[in-house]
């Protein structure tokens, strides 16, 4: 098994879907020599030429709808937006066109693109450069959502994501970029909206997705120490969401922690907890408990951007909660 | 106009068309007056030589994004008016199974990418659309209609700006009625005309009277030809006047009624037909077609009354293409 960094693994994910299938396109800044600020793109323009990689001006909002208008007559655009912040000037072409185009025209067309954007806090990068923004995209109908933990979920699932016909938000954890990890062999596709139980265990379920994952099993590793035994569920996809997987594990532990880095009012970690306690309140033992980013603008100063968001021990102190430990 | 030649034929398929577009229009107010209609309408009445002067200009194969107020661009691409006026009354007949409505028509197979309920939003779908016949090699044009109110949206500027740099073969077609909503153009743009901008874009802007048909054709054609031709996109203003409120059951009572009776003299109907009894045109072939529209915008009608709602089940039906039912459900 070779390992690789997820930036890297998503790179080969892209590059095997463009040999694939000459529809597929990449558009953003920074996408041509450059390769993309995190090398995503590194090497593309020399094999599929400008018709496919299409380095755009700073213009994120016509970018992005000229997307949806390619999308529209059978191109299968992968955008990105070098920050999922910036969404801010080019949210109508996704919240109103991508996400509504099929339904608003009784089924006709498709719109099959991808929109890639780093997300997350950790980097110092302060306020405008380091939110996870999810509920943004998974309250808009129409729209799937993806964010990815491991270097080979990520590989698997940009493939998913590059050939649904659907519009998918793809969510890259900046901090997840460089960390390498085993990728299989050979060529393989990830189903989007299958989670995935990456510890297994008796007592509670965290339910989390992209960088929190790793937290949940460092703290899981923790708390296993003192005798608890921890279940954790990576969503890997959060529309579509895999409730069985959710299900199953809460019917085995009957108690849930769910944790997200961004913030925690109207965050999707609180709809995951709407919707066990509306149809699965008989099988807990305790309120589903959320651990999630503060209701603050992401700081620029070390000390408080480290207490701006969940770390491994905030997440053990929500389970010991839950638990009454 | 030049001196090309064109058919009788044509001129009265054209004046046709104005016709079918202003006596759908015209019932669709009444239809709203008598509590008929759902939602908000947005008609183009006085716009239909720009209309159709436009897309006249268009092959079948080539491609247009219209408007909130796209009901002559539909019909003008070819839509037909009965499935337009199902899918305004909401009925599973209408082109998008009543689920759009009145901003959002949309017919691939006819090249209409849809109207749109955004200003500005077409334009940026239509650059994309001129992308990818330039990715595929193949020589459809696109063409965006706007507003004048459009024009001021970021979209123009980055859409426009783009499809320079790329040369992509898309036409910018400014519909320049004046208002928005209520506010006129002169009063938040401090420009002479809105073509003067393609200056800034490095490419062609011209100015026409949008509502003389015959000089909305043949600009646009230039238009359409230079972007055939794979030498860029163009800007298209046509001036004109939105005759009506900006939607049903506005009064325009922010216009003054001298200038709407000055534009009523130049309703772009009248003056095209009174230019075809000059050529050899008779009164009763317009009489004819005038007749004939009747009977059509009426039987439209008909089958939008008698056809049926979509069943309720289809309500979440098509919000996505793959995993539509659990990607509904939670």
């Amino acid at each position: 098994m070779s390992k690789l960094s997820m930036s890297k693994a998503i790179r080969e994910g892209l590059y095997e879907e463009m040999l694939r299938d000459e529809n597929v396109i990449v558009v953003g800044e920074d996408m041509g020599t450059m390769g993309n600020p995190f090398g995503i793109t590194l090497g593309f323009l020399d094999e599929f030429g400008p018709n496919r990689v299409i380095e755009t001006p700073i213009s994120e909002s016509s970018f992005t709808g000229m997307s949806v208008g390619a999308a529209m007559r059978g191109i299968r655009p992968v955008v990105e937006l070098m920050y999922v912040d910036f969404i801010g000037v080019a949210m109508d072409p996704i919240m109103n066109q991508a996400a509504k185009m099929r339904y608003m025209t009784g089924g006709q067309v498709n719109v099959p693109m991808v929109l890639r954007a780093p997300i997350g806090a950790g980097r110092r990068n302060a306020g405008q450069h380091s939110q996870c923004l999810e509920p943004l995209f998974t309250h808009i109908p129409g729209l799937k959502v993806v964010a990815p933990s491991t270097p080979a979920d990520a590989k698997g699932l940009i493939k998913a994501a590059v050939r649904d016909d659907d519009p998918v938000i793809f969510l890259e954890h900046k901090l997840l970029y460089a960390i390498k990890d085993e990728m299989p062999e050979g060529e393989y596709v990830i189903p989007l909206g299958k989670a995935n139980v990456v510890r297994e265990g008796k007592d509670v379920t965290i339910i989390t997705w992209s960088r929190q994952v790793l937290f949940a099993k460092e703290a899981a590793e923790e708390l296993a120490k003192e005798g608890i035994d921890v279940e954790v569920i990576d969503l890997r996809t959060l529309v579509p969401l895999d409730w069985e997987a959710i299900k199953a594990s809460v019917s085995k532990t009957h108690n849930v922690v769910v944790v997200q880095e961004g913030y925690k009012r109207s965050g999707f970690a609180g709809e995951i907890s709407s919707q066990i306690m509306e149809e699965l309140f008989d099988e807990l033992d305790s309120p589903v408990y959320r651990v999630a980013g503060l209701n603050v603008v992401p700081p620029f100063s070390p000390p408080l951007e480290d207490a701006f968001f969940p770390n491994p021990q905030d997440i053990i102190a929500g389970v010991k909660k839950v638990l009454e430990v | 106009m030049s001196k090309k030649k064109y058919s009788k034929e044509l001129f009265l398929s054209m004046y046709e068309d104005m016709v079918r577009i202003r006596k759908f229009e015209i019932k669709l107010t009444e239809c709203f007056m008598k509590g008929m209609l759902a939602g908000n309408i947005h008609t183009c009445v006085g716009q239909e030589a720009t209309i159709v002067g436009t897309c006249y200009a268009l092959e079948k194969r080539d491609f247009i994004t219209a408007t909130h107020r796209g009901h002559g661009h539909c019909i003008a691409k070819g839509a037909k008016t009965d499935k337009m006026m199902a899918e305004l009354f909401g009925k599973v007949t209408g082109y998008c199974r009543g689920k759009g409505g009145s901003m959002h028509v949309a017919d691939l197979d006819l090249g209409i990418l849809g109207a749109n309920g955004i200003v500005g939003a077409g334009i940026p779908i239509a650059t994309g659309s001129g992308l990818t016949s330039k990715i595929k090699g193949t020589d459809e044009v696109t063409l965006s209609f706007f507003g004048d109110a459009a024009s001021n949206q970021g979209t123009f500027h980055e859409s426009i700006n783009m499809a320079s740099a790329w040369k992509l073969p898309v036409v910018y077609l400014c519909e320049n009625n004046q208002y928005g909503v209520s506010v006129n153009i002169k009063s938040v743009t401090n420009t002479e005309s809105i073509a003067v901008r393609a200056k800034a874009y490095n490419i062609p802007g011209v100015t026409c009277d949008g509502n003389d048909v015959l000089a909305v054709f043949e600009t646009v054609q230039e238009a359409v030809a230079h972007a055939r031709d794979k030498k860029g996109p163009s800007i298209v203003e046509c001036v004109t006047y939105r005759m009506r409120g900006h939607y049903e059951g506005d009064p325009a009572s922010y216009r003054s009624k001298e200038v709407t009776e000055e534009w009523a003299k130049k309703d772009p109907i009248k003056a095209f037909g009174e230019k075809l009894l000059e050529m050899d045109v008779t009164q009763e072939e317009l009489d004819a077609i005038d007749a004939a529209m009747d009977a059509e915008i009426e039987a439209a009608m008909q089958f939008a009354l008698d056809s049926p709602y979509p069943d309720v089940s289809e309500v979440t039906l098509d919000v996505y293409a793959s995993d539509n039912e659990r990607s509904v459900a939670r």
